[in-house]
């Protein structure tokens, strides 16, 4: 019968998924333990030097040793902290400076060609100037990491108020709102996603700024301990930290993406 | 209660941009009665949302006056309501939040006035729905919505810019006739832009056909239907229905 047919078909077709789906994973699991088989055996049998390259064995070795004294959860939770602060305080400053261009076109205006000049540039050339400025201290980190995000979100954060539908904002005009009701109850509740995905982006950009800050103030984090590693040749330091640093960065932008899709949710 | 609602007296309006300027209304007189149903049409970008956003308000004409219930207009008023061509419920908000944005933005959010908002959601027919955000709704459920975020700062006139062209025919014609019974239910003046003639004829006491930019008024009908009852659906049948259609699809002399 033609209905029977149809879900044998269909049966089918979620197979096909279903194991297309299987067979990504497998692949993927199979890159990352190949990737680490291979370089521990390379190692192993000296075909690379384990000195230079470090060795997966030796890593593990060094977060036990890191973990007992403690220090592993010092530095990584330094560089987070720093990070978190960076990218929120980059994400609030940022969108309130968006809220002044939007408020004033004029200001918006005459900002403007300053503003493509400040994205362009790489904000870690600023790296040296802050940390004269202001010190080797934990602020000079994360005054850059606030630089690296803040340009970013004011241009994306603008753009988004910017392009409200202008038709709403003519209803809200119609029922006699001011100005300042025209931001608090459409601009900025309908610019909402571009603000989260913005933060998706300063993750990224805030531990950029982070991690160089620490090689600059070289005191603690991750990025202190890549560059100190690298200074007294300790590569199982230094690709300790950086794995470490690979797994931090991925379950922050984990955390804003889940909080994303919370969101959206509500919505 | 003045008879006369609405007053436009010598109305020109002159748009300002830097490609050049636009005459969009020219010396146009027009009163509106206390309690009618009056259609505008005329051909496309010939200036009737700019007539509609001089009554209400937020555009202020080059020049002559243009007087609500006997008072010039200086900025937009809660006796004046806008009903926009798409229902602009936003998305984060319920359907209740929706409804009174309008008191909320007058200050006027009261416990009476948020149970007058209610009561016209119980009425008709969203009181399931008051819970519910605009994306759950249907298209004529979120345009019954949206009317009622108009009435709940209770304006005695309504502006209703091209209302149900968002929506397919069925339901366009399903949601005229019920906005046409809630507003001569709640006693409204209604101003109703279209470009669907036969919406018009259905739906009004009196027809004003504008000439091409700049708007001036060609003509005006007044419409008298013989029908049992007077409501939209019911009046397409009426004997004079298609005359009047005939007529005014003449006078907006369209060509393709
Ligand atoms: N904000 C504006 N700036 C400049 N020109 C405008 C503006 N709004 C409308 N116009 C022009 O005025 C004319 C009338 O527009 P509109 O009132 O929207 O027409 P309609 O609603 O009858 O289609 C059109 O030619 C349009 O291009
Ligand atoms: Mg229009």
């Amino acid at each position: 019968m033609y209905k029977v047919e149809a879900s044998k078909e269909h049966q089918v077709y979620l197979q096909k998924h279903k194991i297309r789906k299987t067979s990504i994973a497998f692949s993927q699991i199979s890159i990352f333990i190949a990737f680490f088989a291979l370089w521990e055996i390379a190692a192993y049998f000296k075909w690379i030097d384990p000195f230079i390259m470090s060795q997966p064995s030796r890593v593990i070795k060094t977060v036990i040793s890191l973990t007992s004294d403690g220090s592993i959860f010092l530095h990584t939770g330094i560089t987070v902290l720093e990070t978190i602060i960076g990218f929120l305080s980059g994400t609030i400053l940022g969108t309130i400076i968006a809220i002044i261009l939007w408020w004033s076109d004029f200001v918006a205006k005459v900002l403007d060609p300053y503003l493509v000049v400040l994205n362009a540039l790489p904000k870690t050339a600023l790296g040296p100037i802050i940390l004269v400025w202001i010190g080797g201290t934990t602020s000079s980190i994360i005054v850059m990491a606030l630089l690296t995000s803040i340009i970013v979100t004011i241009l994306n954060v603008y753009l988004a108020f910017k392009s409200c539908d202008e038709d709403k904002v003519k209803l809200l005009t119609t029922l006699g709102a001011t100005k300042l009701q025209i931001l608090s109850k459409v601009v900025l509740p309908s610019s909402i996603p571009a603000i989260i995905s913005v933060l998706k982006i300063n993750v990224g950009l805030s531990l950029v700024g982070v991690i160089v800050g620490e090689f600059l103030v070289s005191r603690a984090g991750l990025g202190y301990l890549i560059i100190y590693g690298g200074q007294v040749f300790k590569m199982d330091l230094v690709m300790t930290s950086v794995l470490i640093l690979a797994i931090a960065a991925a379950l922050m932008y984990l955390s804003v993406n889940w909080l994303e899709k919370k969101l959206n949710k509500m919505r | 209660m003045v008879d006369k609602v609405v007053e436009i007296k010598n109305v020109s309006m002159n748009y300002h941009t830097l490609s050049g300027e636009t005459q969009a209304i020219r010396n146009l007189s027009l009163d509106i009665n206390n309690g009618e149903t009056v259609s505008i049409v005329g051909p496309s970008g010939c200036g009737k949302s700019t007539l509609l956003s001089l009554i209400s308000g937020i555009l202020k004409p080059t020049s002559g006056s243009i007087l609500v219930n006997g008072e010039p207009v200086a900025g937009p008023s809660s006796n004046v309501g806008y009903m926009l061509q798409k229902d602009h419920l936003f998305g984060w908000r319920t359907i209740i939040k929706n409804a009174t944005l309008g008191l909320e933005i007058q200050k006027k959010l009261t416990k009476e006035s948020q149970a007058y908002v209610e009561h016209l959601l119980d009425e008709y027919g969203l009181a399931d729905f008051k819970h519910h955000y605009p994306k759950q709704l249907s298209g004529g459920m979120r345009q019954r919505a949206a009317l009622i975020r108009t009435l709940a700062t209770n304006p005695d006139i309504l502006l209703l810019d091209e209302p149900f062209s968002a929506l397919d025919y069925q339901t366009r014609l399903a949601i005229s006739e019920e906005i046409w019974l809630i507003i001569k239910k709640e006693r409204k003046t209604a101003i109703l832009v279209t470009h669907d003639i036969s919406e018009a004829v259905a739906c009004s006491e009196r027809i004003i056909v504008l000439t091409n930019r700049p708007a001036e008024v060609k003509n005006i009908h007044e419409i008298f239907l013989t029908c049992d009852k007077r409501t939209p659906i019911s009046c397409r049948e009426a004997p004079e229905f298609r005359h009047y259609f005939n007529k005014i699809w003449k006078e907006l002399d369209v060509h393709v």
